[in-house]
Order: structure tokens, then C-alpha cells, then sequence
């Protein structure tokens, strides 16, 4: 039985409450670090290892927390935690951290990761808050890949920077789609793959 | 003056927060539904951001930075890793302020934003443009006319956006693409229009 809902807590934000399509929650990173394999795969890992360890946090201290404060304590456990990601970015992997730019430090702000604290931890014992923000965290990340694998292979006929695609530029035969580097291609491929995802579960779909 | 003129025209098109940084995605989308609605979340983004860049702008300079504290008897000790402690703790700190200031003396605004006040705490695009003013190393005259621009950025962008929405109500999409898939697209052809601001140059 516990094993079961374990699973269910870890696998359930990554199709059917998927942060990002059904909830509308974090999308500001979501778009902006998608130009590159890379980038978005260190941003995944930045934005899973802060959910799940501040709604760890969180969740020990959730009895001793007033509930008059509780957003600027639960803010201030995450700030924390972003600082530390953002330190160690910076001390072992300099140039990805200076391409992520501001977005390392927007994982403060970033819904996600407020809406577990306070949607989830505050109610919940440590170990399934530290496995919910793991789920969310995969979610998000799920997401992000897929945009940045699309951006990727057909912008630049790249994947995590090794050539797939040749460019006519060097030689090949594939012309690269600018319109996919640019950033508003990432608003048309998330709107696509929420109207995929929203067909292939109707439930999800808004009617108004 | 022409080059803060310049900053303030750059970030309000050319590098506007939510078209071409997606800074504030989630109430931009969230909050975008009517034109009304959207001009007082504007609003408040505007007033926040004139407001907390120039205070993180003067905290970072004369408190964190290595070296700022030299007149305290420390002139070895650089803080900035405390930043974004610091930062969310001065928005969270001035939106508490706002509140309650605004509640006092204008509470026919206060009745139409209220509900947004507390939640522009974690608004990426407040706390993006302090983090933007950081990594470009603006003075404080150049931050206040960042956050300016910045600011209203994000006022047109909403409004812009929530007058398309309203005329979409008309619209007869497909099921899936219904609310939130729509309002996507809508955003990336506008976010695609104000491209064709890029070479917009002051002086």
C-alpha cells in the first residue's frame, strides 16, 4: 500500500498534474532556458533537487511555522536553497551558469516551488514531501526537454551541442528553422504539446 | 538624459520582461482575462518595480558589494551571496508596505488590486528586473529608469494581451487548444510583433 502511493506521489505530476501544462505553474524558466539541451537539462536538475529539498524542509518545520508568516518563512527555506544551488553552479560549472544568467536565481520566484511548499508540505509528513517535489521537479523537467529537444534538433541540428542534423553552413543538407532559436517559438511548441496532452486526456480540457 | 531615455525605451519594447524574457508568465497568463483587471495588475507591477530596483540597486552597491562596507571598519567583506536573500526579503518587505499604505488612503484601488498585492511577492518579473539590474551593473540613476521601463513593459504587454483575450471569447478554437493552449499562441505572435521593434535606437 505505501508502496503504491509512493509511486503514485512520484508519478502522478509528470502526466496527469503536470505543473507546467495542467496548473499553468512555472512557465517563466520553462521558456526561457529551452534554446539548448544543456541549459534546460541543468535547469531540470537546479529546479528538482530545490523542490524536493525545501519541501523536505518545510515539511519538518511545518508544526512550528505560524501560519500568519508562513509565506515568508517557506521563502525564505527556498532562497536558501537557491543560493546554495547557485554557489555551486558558479564554483563547478562556470559557463552554464553564466548562460542560465538570471533564471538560476529566478527558481526563488518560480510557482512551482512556492505552490508545493505551501499546496503540499504544509500538510505532509517529510519523506512524501520530499518525493512530491521530486515528482513536480520531474515534471517540470519533462516539460522543459522535450521544448528544448525540439528547439535543438530543428534550430541548430543539434542535441546537447553535437551535430545530428549537417547545416547546409558546413557542408550538409539541412537548413536550419531560425524561427525555432527565437524566443517565441517556445510559447507555440508549449501551446501544441498542452493541446496534445489535453487530447489524449480530456479531462483536462477547460470549457468556458 | 538621453541614455536613460534609451534604457527606458529598451526595456519597455525591445526587451520587454514577459514578451521576450518570459519573466511574470504565470499571472500574465493568469491575470489577463479582462482589460480592467489587467491594467490594475499592471499598474502595481509598475509601481513595484520603480520602487524595489533602486532600493536593491542601493543595498547591492552600498552594502553588499566587495568593499561597500569600508565605512562600517570592513573593508574586506563581500556579501553578495546574501543577494537574493536579500532582494525577495526587500519585494516581500515593500509589497507588505504597499498593502497596507494603500489600504489606508486609497482603498478604492486597494478594493480592485488587493487580491494581487500578496501575490506579487513571487512575481518573477519584479524580482527578474532586480536580478537584470544586478548582472547589468546599473548605477542608481540607470536603475530607476530601469525599473521604470521594465515596469511598463509589462503594464503594455498585459494590456495588450488581455484586449486580444477578450475578442477571443468570440472564437471557436478545438477542445484541447481551448483557454490556456490559445492563450499561448496568442502570447508568441505577440511576442513575435514586438521583435519587430528590435532596432529601435535613441540618440
Amino acid at each position: 500500500m505505501a508502496e503504491t502511493t509512493t509511486r503514485e506521489l512520484l508519478l502522478r505530476p509528470i502526466f496527469h498534474r503536470n505543473p507546467i501544462a495542467l496548473l499553468v505553474l512555472g512557465i517563466c524558466s520553462a521558456l526561457a532556458v529551452t534554446g539548448k539541451m544543456d541549459t534546460a537539462f541543468v535547469m531540470s536538475v537546479c529546479v528538482t533537487v530545490v523542490v524536493a529539498c525545501s519541501s523536505f524542509v518545510i515539511s519538518l518545520v511545518r508544526h512550528h511555522i505560524p501560519s500568519s508568516v508562513r509565506i515568508g518563512i517557506q521563502i525564505m527555506v527556498i532562497a536558501t536553497m537557491v543560493i546554495l544551488v547557485d554557489q555551486i553552479l558558479k564554483a563547478f560549472l562556470f559557463d552554464l551558469s553564466k548562460q542560465l544568467s538570471i533564471y538560476v536565481g529566478l527558481i526563488i520566484t518560480n510557482c512551482i516551488v512556492m505552490g508545493r511548499a505551501e499546496g503540499f508540505a504544509m500538510n505532509n509528513p517529510p519523506k512524501a514531501s520530499f518525493i512530491d517535489g521530486l515528482g513536480n521537479g520531474l515534471g517540470y523537467g519533462f516539460i522543459l526537454m522535450t521544448v528544448a529537444f525540439i528547439r535543438e534538433l530543428f534550430g541548430s541540428g543539434s542535441l546537447f551541442g553535437i551535430e545530428i542534423l549537417k547545416l547546409t553552413s558546413n557542408g550538409g543538407w539541412y537548413v536550419r528553422n531560425g524561427l525555432l532559436l527565437l524566443p517565441a517559438s517556445a510559447f507555440f511548441l508549449i501551446a501544441l504539446l498542452i493541446w496534445l496532452m489535453r487530447t489524449v486526456d480530456p479531462e483536462q480540457q477547460e470549457n468556458d | 538624459m538621453g541614455h536613460y531615455l534609451d534604457i527606458i525605451l529598451t526595456s519597455l519594447f525591445i526587451e520587454n520582461l514577459p514578451l521576450a524574457f518570459f519573466l511574470g508568465m504565470c499571472t500574465f497568463l493568469a491575470i489577463s482575462k479582462k482589460v480592467k483587471t489587467a491594467a490594475g495588475l499592471g499598474i502595481a507591477v509598475l509601481t513595484l518595480t520603480t520602487i524595489t530596483v533602486p532600493i536593491n540597486n542601493f543595498i547591492l552597491n552600498d552594502l553588499l558589494k566587495p568593499g561597500a562596507l569600508a565605512w562600517a571598519g570592513q573593508p574586506d567583506v563581500d556579501l553578495t551571496f546574501l543577494g537574493f536573500l536579500i532582494y525577495i526579503g526587500v519585494i516581500a518587505a515593500v509589497v507588505q508596505i504597499m498593502e497596507m499604505v494603500m489600504d489606508r488612503f486609497m482603498p478604492g484601488l486597494y478594493n480592485t488590486l488587493g487580491i494581487f498585492l500578496p501575490l506579487l511577492t513571487v512575481n518573477c518579473a519584479i524580482f527578474g528586473a532586480t536580478l537584470f539590474m544586478v548582472e547589468r551593473d546599473y548605477t542608481f540613476g540607470e536603475s530607476v529608469a530601469y525599473g521604470i521601463g521594465s515596469g511598463g513593459g509589462f503594464l503594455l504587454a498585459v494590456v495588450a494581451l488581455a484586449g486580444i483575450r477578450e475578442k477571443l471569447e468570440y472564437s471557436n478554437p478545438p477542445a484541447g487548444l481551448r483557454g490556456l493552449g490559445l492563450t499561448f499562441i496568442t502570447a508568441g505572435l505577440m511576442a513575435l510583433a514586438f521583435m519587430g521593434l528590435g532596432g529601435l535606437k535613441l540618440g
